[in-house]
This record gives C-alpha cells, structure tokens and sequence, in this order.
C-alpha cells in the first residue's frame, strides 16, 4: 500500500507537452499528498485527460525538465517513460471516461485484470486465477454495488454500472492512487452520485489517494476538499474547493465559465463521509 | 450573407471522364493484348459440338458401384483439410499479432509481412508438388501444403482485425501494469476471437475444395482417385466422384456459414 512518509504520493514538476504546436500542458506543477482527493477542473480541452495520462505513463512528457513521480518513484522523466514503470502502474488505478472495459468478457474477468500486475506470467497468461483473487473480485464488486452483475458480459451493463466495475477493477488492484479522468462525464445524476461517493469511500475507508478530473464544478465542491483548476495547460488555481464560487471562476475562465458551472450536479447536502480540510482552508483564494 | 452564384454542374468534370475512357481502355487493350497468349478459340466449341455431346453423354449415367472406396478417400480429404486448417490457425495466431501495425514494431512487422506474403503467393498446389517429394507421396504432403499456404492467408486476415481493435480497453490492461502478453490475452484476442473464428471456419472450407485439388499430384484424399479414373478416361466413375464432391463441398458450406453466423 501506499507508503505514509513524508513522500507525496503524487509529485508533477514543470511537465511540457506540445501535440503538434499546440501545448496541452505548460509547465504543469501539483503535488498531491497520501490520503487526499483532489478535483482536476477546467473547460473541454484544457489538459486534464492529458494531465492524467501522464501521470499514469501512459503518455510520454517533451523532452526537457518535466518529471512526474509517483510515490516517490519515477514515472517519467525528460520525455522518457520509466523503463521499469510496470513496477509502478500496480499502485496505480486509472478510471477512464469511457470504463475501458472489455466488452465480450464477463465482468469479473474485467475486473481479475486488476490482478494481473502481481501475479506470475504463466498464471496470468493461463487465465488461472486463485480462490482468493476471485473473493477479492467478487468484495470490490459488492463493494460498488453491482456484485449480481459479475457474470454478464460487460458490454451488457449500463453506463453507469460499467463504471462502476471499472472502479472495481482499481480496488482489486490494490492501488493506493486513483487517477479518475471525468468517471462521470457520461453518467446520468444519479449514477454520478453513486460514483462520486464510491471514490469518495475509497479515500475515506482506505486511504486511497484519489485524483479526479471534473468538469462540473460543483462535484468537485461537494466531494474534493482541494480543487485544482486547468485553463489552457495551465494550472490557474490550486486550493480549497470551497472557494471556487461562480464569481471567482468567472474571474478564472472568464466566458468559459459557464460550462463549468452549469453543471447536472443534484444540489443536496454533501453525502460523503467528510474528510477533514487542509488548514490552508480558511486561507481560501489566492 | 454572401449569396453563391456558382451552378453546381449537372455531369461529372470532364477530367473525370477522361479518365474513366482511359481506364476502360486499358482494360480492353490487355484482354485483346492477351488474346493470342490464353489461344481463345471460342469458335472451337461449336465446331467440335458433336464431339463434345458425346463426351458430355460419356458420364451418364454415374457410376456408384465404388462408393464406399471414394466415401473413405472423401473422408481423408476431410481430414486433410481439417489438419491444415488447425496447423494454420495455430501459426497464424503469431504471425497474425506480429504483422499488426498496432501490436508489432516495424522492424519486426515488414519481415513477417514478407514472408506470409511469400505463403499466400505460392499456390497449396505449387507446394503440393514440393511436398510431396520432400515427405512422399500422400495425405501428410497435403495438410504442410496447406498448413502454408494458409497460415499466410490467415495471419493477414487476422492481423487486419487485430489492427481495427479499440485501443481502449487495451490501455484499460495496460494501466493496471499487466505486461504486453497479458494485454494481448485479456484485451486483444476477446475483441478479435468473433472474427477469427469465422475467418478460420471460412479457410476450412475452401481448404475443403483445395483438397481436392492437391490430391491430384499425389497429396492423398479424393484428388487422387479423380486423377486417376480421369486419366483412366472412367468417365461415370468421374462424374460419380465429381457429384459426391459436390455434395460433401456444399454441405460443409451450408454447416459452416451457419456456424460462423453464430459468432459474429
Ligand atoms: N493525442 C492527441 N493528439 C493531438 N492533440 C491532442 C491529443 N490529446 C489531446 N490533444 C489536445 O490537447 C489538448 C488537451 O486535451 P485533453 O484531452 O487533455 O483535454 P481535457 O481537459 O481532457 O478535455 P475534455 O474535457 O474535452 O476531455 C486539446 O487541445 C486536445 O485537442
Ligand atoms: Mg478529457
């Protein structure tokens, strides 16, 4: 698990990346600590699936001074993918927008795909997985809600239930970090709530380290004490959730703000167990 | 607003015509070009039209009396055409990933490309006949001739799937630090397996027809036996051979393109 030293649990310095001659991230800086739940906002194309991607190694920076480290393990650096990444990924879930499933397999093989990066090749390769690696799957499948779905083909779930075994998958995995790029972007309220609430649930009960990229503001206030806000790669704001009023973000995005703002959110008092602020709350604004 | 005053033209660009002459031109120029070489004597049809129907009378009735002999030659080329088949699925498994451009590096794409290309360019016939000197006369020759044959035209058909793959679900494996086997097992091969099936059900039967086929230089089954009563000039034993071919052929077809409806 996720080791409690001083290391932060995710570290971002000056990561770059241009597609083409458009830059997507410029000089990008976060620092996540163990335990917390930051909310990852900003409009449509401002970087936060890029962001993320990078911090999973699944895309590689540009070349010059950008690193990332996860744990304190390197991720990538100047451009260049860790080569033993693999020895990472394990502690690290990542909850696609679209639940990157797949779909003609039942849904606890999905979710046993969490297992993968611990166990032996011949085993995985086999399709043998053990008794408790099943117990394990079938747990994190209660534990999302949707254990009666374990052997219908993904394909056949609902959106929202599809996320919810991606989820799974995550826990079964063991991660100590969960990079959650907009799990709820294509969810109906109601699901998003639900999906809001497991992530916020594996940060409570388990510690989970939980990155989430958002583009409705107002989950973020209700579920992320800490908000990180993107505009054009850029980080804009990076503080308490709670300061992010529609005045300050007006000021932030100016006419894109709306988009952040109109959210589906269901406005009802936070369910979520409440994890205490940071003391910088009160310091709100920059 | 600006208003357009631009007509759109009611027949194609003239260029376009143009070229379309152009191309039937070439066509009709190599056939004509060809005529000569292929020795088209369509003319020799009608003159030789008595001879013909007598030919044509010479295999009827069929002739079953050894219809237990050509039944068990019938199942061998079965057997034949079973056996290639599943040698070939199994090299075509590897060969397919290898050649796909999102599987396989180029340095290691381009060369296995080459040689299936190569496989699929050498007719099961041409390596009937290598066969069969390099192991003897017999159904073995048969089922490494098409075993190679193929394995190259089902490692491209295969990698064209594997290449119209979603990557998502891919990376979904990738991100939980599974190993590029594993990623193959649990994200590739279940989005392909569906067409793979039906491709390898499809090449069992026309494996089933090139049996045939390849046992006329001597690679075993029912090839054999045609060869030699045509040779013989047995012509109702011929036509006997010829309509229990048909009739197994279409069957086999009927039976897999059910089954391949199933998987798709
Ligand atoms: N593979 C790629 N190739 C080229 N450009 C890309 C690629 N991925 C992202 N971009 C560009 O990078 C920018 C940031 O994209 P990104 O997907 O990270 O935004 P986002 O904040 O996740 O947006 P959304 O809310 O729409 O998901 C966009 O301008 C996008 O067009
Ligand atoms: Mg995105």
């Amino acid at each position: 698990m996720a080791d409690r030293t001083n290391e932060a649990a995710i570290r971002v310095m000056r990561l770059d990346k241009t597609f083409g001659d458009r830059k997507a991230l410029d000089q990008v800086s976060i620092e996540v600590r163990p335990g917390e739940m930051v909310a990852l906002i900003g409009a449509s194309g401002s970087g936060k699936s890029t962001l993320l991607r990078h911090v999973a190694g699944l895309t590689r920076g540009d070349r010059g001074q950008g690193r990332v480290e996860v744990l304190g393990v390197c991720v990538q650096a100047e451009g260049r993918i860790a080569a033993d990444i693999r020895r990472i990924r394990p502690q690290i879930g990542f909850v696609f927008q679209q639940f990157n499933l797949v779909g003609r397999l039942p849904v606890i093989t999905n979710v046993l795909t969490g297992a993968l990066g611990r166990m032996p090749a011949w085993r995985s390769l086999a399709g043998r997985f053990t008794l408790e690696e099943r117990r394990a799957a079938v747990d994190a499948l209660s534990r999302v809600g949707i254990a009666e779905t374990a052997w219908q083909r993904a394909s056949t779930l609902s959106g929202g239930q599809q996320q919810r075994a991606a989820i799974a998958r995550t826990l079964v995995q063991g991660a100590g970090i969960i990079l959650a790029d907009e799990p709820i972007a294509s969810l109906d309220p109601e699901s998003s709530r639900r999906v809001m609430e497991i992530l916020a649930a594996a940060n409570a009960e388990d510690g989970t380290t939980v990155l989430v990229s958002l583009h409705q503001v107002d989950y973020a206030v209700r579920y992320c004490p800490r908000t990180v806000a993107l505009r054009q790669g850029r980080v804009v704001y990076d503080g308490p959730s709670a300061a992010l009023t529609p005045r300050f973000l007006r000021e932030l995005y100016g006419a894109e703000a709306s988009a952040l703002i109109d959210g589906a959110a269901p406005r009802q008092a936070p369910v979520k167990p409440q994890m205490p602020l940071g003391p910088d709350r009160a310091a709100a604004v920059a | 607003m600006t208003v357009s005053t631009h007509a759109v033209p009611l027949s194609p660009p003239l260029r376009r015509s143009v070229l379309r002459l152009i191309g039937w031109g070439i066509v009709l120029g190599a056939l004509a070009a060809s005529w000569k070489g292929a020795d088209m004597r369509p003319w020799a049809l009608f003159q030789d039209a008595g001879n013909m129907a007598v030919f044509a009378a010479d295999f009827f009735p069929p002739d079953f009396t050894e219809w237990r002999y050509y039944l068990g030659e019938l199942l061998v080329t079965l057997q034949i055409a079973a056996w290639g088949t599943a040698l070939a699925i199994v090299g075509a498994i590897p060969f397919g990933l290898l050649s796909a451009e999102n599987i396989a590096p180029v340095w290691v794409r381009q060369p296995v490309r080459r040689l299936m290309d190569a496989f699929r360019a050498i007719n099961e016939m041409v390596f009937a006949m290598l066969f069969v000197v390099a192991v003897g006369l017999g159904p073995f020759a048969g089922v490494l001739a098409l075993f190679l044959h193929t394995t190259g035209i089902l490692a491209k058909l295969f990698s064209e799937a594997v290449e119209a793959i979603d990557p998502r679900p891919v990376e979904g494996i990738r991100a939980t630090g599974a190993g590029p086997l594993e990623e193959i097992v649990y994200g590739v091969i279940p989005q392909v397996l569906p067409l793979w099936i039906s491709y390898s059900l499809y090449r069992f039967e026309s494996n089933v027809r090139s049996a045939t086929v390849v046992g006329m230089v001597g690679a075993g089954g029912i090839g054999v036996v045609l060869w030699e009563i045509i040779r013989g000039f047995y012509f109702a034993q011929t036509s006997a051979v010829m309509i229990m071919i048909i009739v197994t052929v279409t069957v086999i077809d009927l039976v897999s393109a059910r089954l391949r409806r199933l998987f798709i």
